[in-house]
């Protein structure tokens, strides 16, 4: 059966490029609920990218790399949260600074750092695939889910807790309706300002992490290129998931497969009959279609992306 | 979600530039570099001969292009992502005319920029079509669009038009919008008849509108759709037409680009990055035309400043990227320089001369 073991590897590697996006766009999703558009995706994994990779070099362990991600990404969220909430600034417009400002920046200190190159050395640790015991052996199934890793199955693990925490707890209650109709949640007596915080730096934290494990599995480097339009596709995947967490899995593995279609597209002999431009495009035309053909209008919080001004109708 | 900018005084722009060029000096600071000298070469960067002018100037035009491009779209309430994407079909449709046909010069170049026109207007129509019938949000469809160009304009070069090295054969010289005495006005840089075009333009953006029936239209649309279709205007019609319209400008700063710069086009490995940071111009300029031209100038001057910067004070060229970031981040969060303006009024006039 040469197609099932074809198969087995794309969607073993659509699981590995799925992760990095279902951690960002869970993010996204954790903003938008809040009401604070953030299409500062992009850079929020760009400088988790680029914290993990140094803190990886100096320490060693991938795992502080990714809590340096995730930090990271949570201080400049911090930059969006200000300028949203207190400032009440436009927050696309701030969104695409968080964009320019991640790349100068994660550019700038890698040229600091690394002695005026653009990238940093590579890592020699990353993380390590690990293969979940009995689960691992199934055949066909073992290689494409139980032999990833660990970043993966807690990937899985977020999405549950996250779409409890947005459904099933007051946390959750409150943040929806903080982004969707502000002024009753502040009549209600919750702090709007501080819901929409916590969500932006949550946000945060989610990108950061995405970036991180960009680095720690895929390219065990930072440089210009490392992130290159995930955090928009992630963008992608928040609407496409309708801005819930299991939505957002969904897509984030609909993306992940094929971009692992992708590259595995010459392997596959498939160049032969077709340009490989045309599979090059194919995952984007995909996503295209597949928004244009079954998923219909997409509608956000409503009150996503107005900043809220107390007493204001 | 309402794109259209608060109004702002002149006093805004002005203190988040110093604001951003501030953050800009501590972080040269940080790093051991002394800003001062390394804000003197960049301003030699830019204005020190004729020839650094027209270099300005040339990286300063197809960033008013997908300024407007941009800025058009958010005006009918669309965020357009897609002016990377449309600037390359509109570069390689004016390239591939340049490059095909033979026409004596008032032809040539003509036909060649409205084919850039129409190439980029379509690539943009395609969301805007997707968007006003199947309800598909335009900022994904139009980051798709881009990869679909970057690949599409790839293959076609290297299938259809590839010269020896990775790049387009060169386009007939009829087709070109580089010339020689303009040139040699500013010491033989690559500035070209762009500049003009890119400014003609701003002027019909303007023209369009804020003078004429189908510019209220496209406006009321953006800034209330239901009100607007409540008018009785068609919103679903005027949001293809926006879109067409957006991408057609992007697609011109291609062909200014590619007729007036290079005189073909190269097979590239990553995106041009004009689309994107058209949208950077496009909010710093709030969506109007001379806006616009304000924020393309200082966006390129910044950029190609910063080239020099490097070169001449080892600053990296990055920490321009960090100012621009600033600035839009300052611009945005528009209370704070209305704060810092609002304290320098208190400061009472007699004070303010010097204690006379």
């Amino acid at each position: 059966m040469e197609w099932l073991s074809i198969l087995t590897t794309i969607i073993h590697n659509a699981v590995i490029y799925a992760t990095p996006l279902i951690f960002a766009a869970l993010g996204g999703v954790f903003s938008e609920r809040s009401g604070v558009v953030n299409i500062g995706l992009e850079g929020l994994m760009i400088i988790g990218a680029f914290a993990s990779a140094v803190v990886t070099l100096w320490t060693e362990s991938p795992f502080l790399g990714l809590i340096a991600g995730a930090l990271a990404g949570v201080l400049l969220s911090l930059l969006h949260a200000v300028a949203s909430v207190t400032f009440r600034a436009h927050q696309v417009v701030n969104g695409m600074a968080i964009n320019f400002l991640a790349l100068g920046l994660a550019i700038y200190l890698t040229k600091q750092l690394f002695s005026g190159s653009a990238q940093t050395t590579t890592l020699k640790t990353l993380i390590p695939k690990w293969d979940i015991p009995w689960l691992s052996e199934i055949p066909y199934l073992g290689p494409m889910f139980f032999k990833t890793y660990p970043t993966s199955y807690f990937a899985v693990l977020v999405v549950i807790l996250c779409g409890y925490l947005l459904y099933k707890t007051s946390f959750g209650l409150r943040l929806r309706a903080v982004g969707e109709h502000p002024a009753a949640a502040d009549t209600m007596g919750v702090h709007v300002g501080r819901m929409r915080y916590t969500g932006v730096l949550i946000s945060g934290a989610l990108a950061g992490l995405g970036g991180a494990i960009i680095t720690l599995t895929t390219t065990s480097n930072f440089s210009y290129s490392t992130i290159s339009g995930q955090g928009y596709i992630a963008l992608a995947a928040v609407i496409f998931g309708k801005w819930n967490p299991y939505g957002v899995l969904g897509a984030a593995l609909f993306f992940g497969c094929v971009q692992a279609l992708n590259s595995s597209a010459q392997v596959l002999g498939f160049s032969a009959y077709i340009p490989t431009a045309f599979i090059q495009m194919l995952p984007y035309l995909l996503t295209i279609i597949v928004l244009a053909g079954f998923v219909g209008k997409a509608e956000g919080p409503k009150a996503s992306g107005e900043p809220y001004i107390k007493g204001s109708r | 979600m309402n794109f259209n900018m608060k109004k702002h005084n002149i006093g805004v722009p002005f203190v988040s530039i110093i604001l951003a060029m501030l953050v800009g000096a501590v972080a040269m600071l940080l790093a051991g570099y002394n800003p001062v000298s390394a804000y003197a070469s960049f301003f030699d960067g830019i204005f020190s001969s004729p020839y650094l002018m027209g270099e300005t100037i040339r990286q300063v035009t197809p960033l008013i292009f997908t300024g407007l491009a941009v800025a058009f779209a958010f005006r009918t309430g669309l965020f357009n992502i897609g002016a990377e994407g449309q600037f390359l079909v509109g570069q390689l449709a004016a390239v591939a005319v340049g490059i095909f046909f033979k026409l004596p010069f008032f032809l040539h170049i003509p036909l060649a920029i409205l084919a850039a026109a129409i190439a980029g207007g379509l690539w943009g129509a395609i969301p805007g079509y997707l968007k006003a019938k199947r309800g598909v949000h335009e900022v994904i469809t139009t980051i798709m669009m881009n990869w679909i160009a970057f690949i599409l304009t790839n293959y076609l070069i290297r299938t259809y038009m590839k010269a020896e090295s990775e790049r387009s054969m060169d386009i007939q010289p009829t087709a070109s919008i580089s010339f020689e005495w303009l040139s040699d006005l500013f010491q033989g840089a690559r500035i070209h008849l762009g500049i003009v075009i890119a400014l003609l333009f701003a002027f019909l953006m303007y023209f369009l509108l804020w003078r004429t029936k189908q510019g209220f239209e496209l406006r009321a649309v953006g800034s209330n759709s239901l009100a607007a279709k409540y008018a009785g205007m068609n919103v679903k019609r005027n949001i293809i037409k926006a879109m067409f319209i957006s991408g057609a400008l992007a697609g011109l700063g291609g062909a200014s680009e590619g007729l007036g710069v290079y005189g073909y086009m190269t097979i590239s490995s990553v995106f041009p990055g004009v689309g994107y940071d058209g949208i950077a111009v496009a909010l710093i300029g709030s969506n109007t035309s001379i806006g616009v031209i304000l924020g393309a100038i200082l966006f390129g001057a910044l950029t190609f400043g910063a080239q020099n910067m490097q070169m001449a004070s080892d600053v990296p060229y990055e920490i321009i990227r960090i100012v621009i970031a600033f600035i839009i981040f300052f611009i945005a969060s528009s209370d704070i320089a209305k704060s810092i303006l609002g304290l320098l009024r208190k400061i009472p006039l007699r004070s303010r001369k010097g204690g006379a």
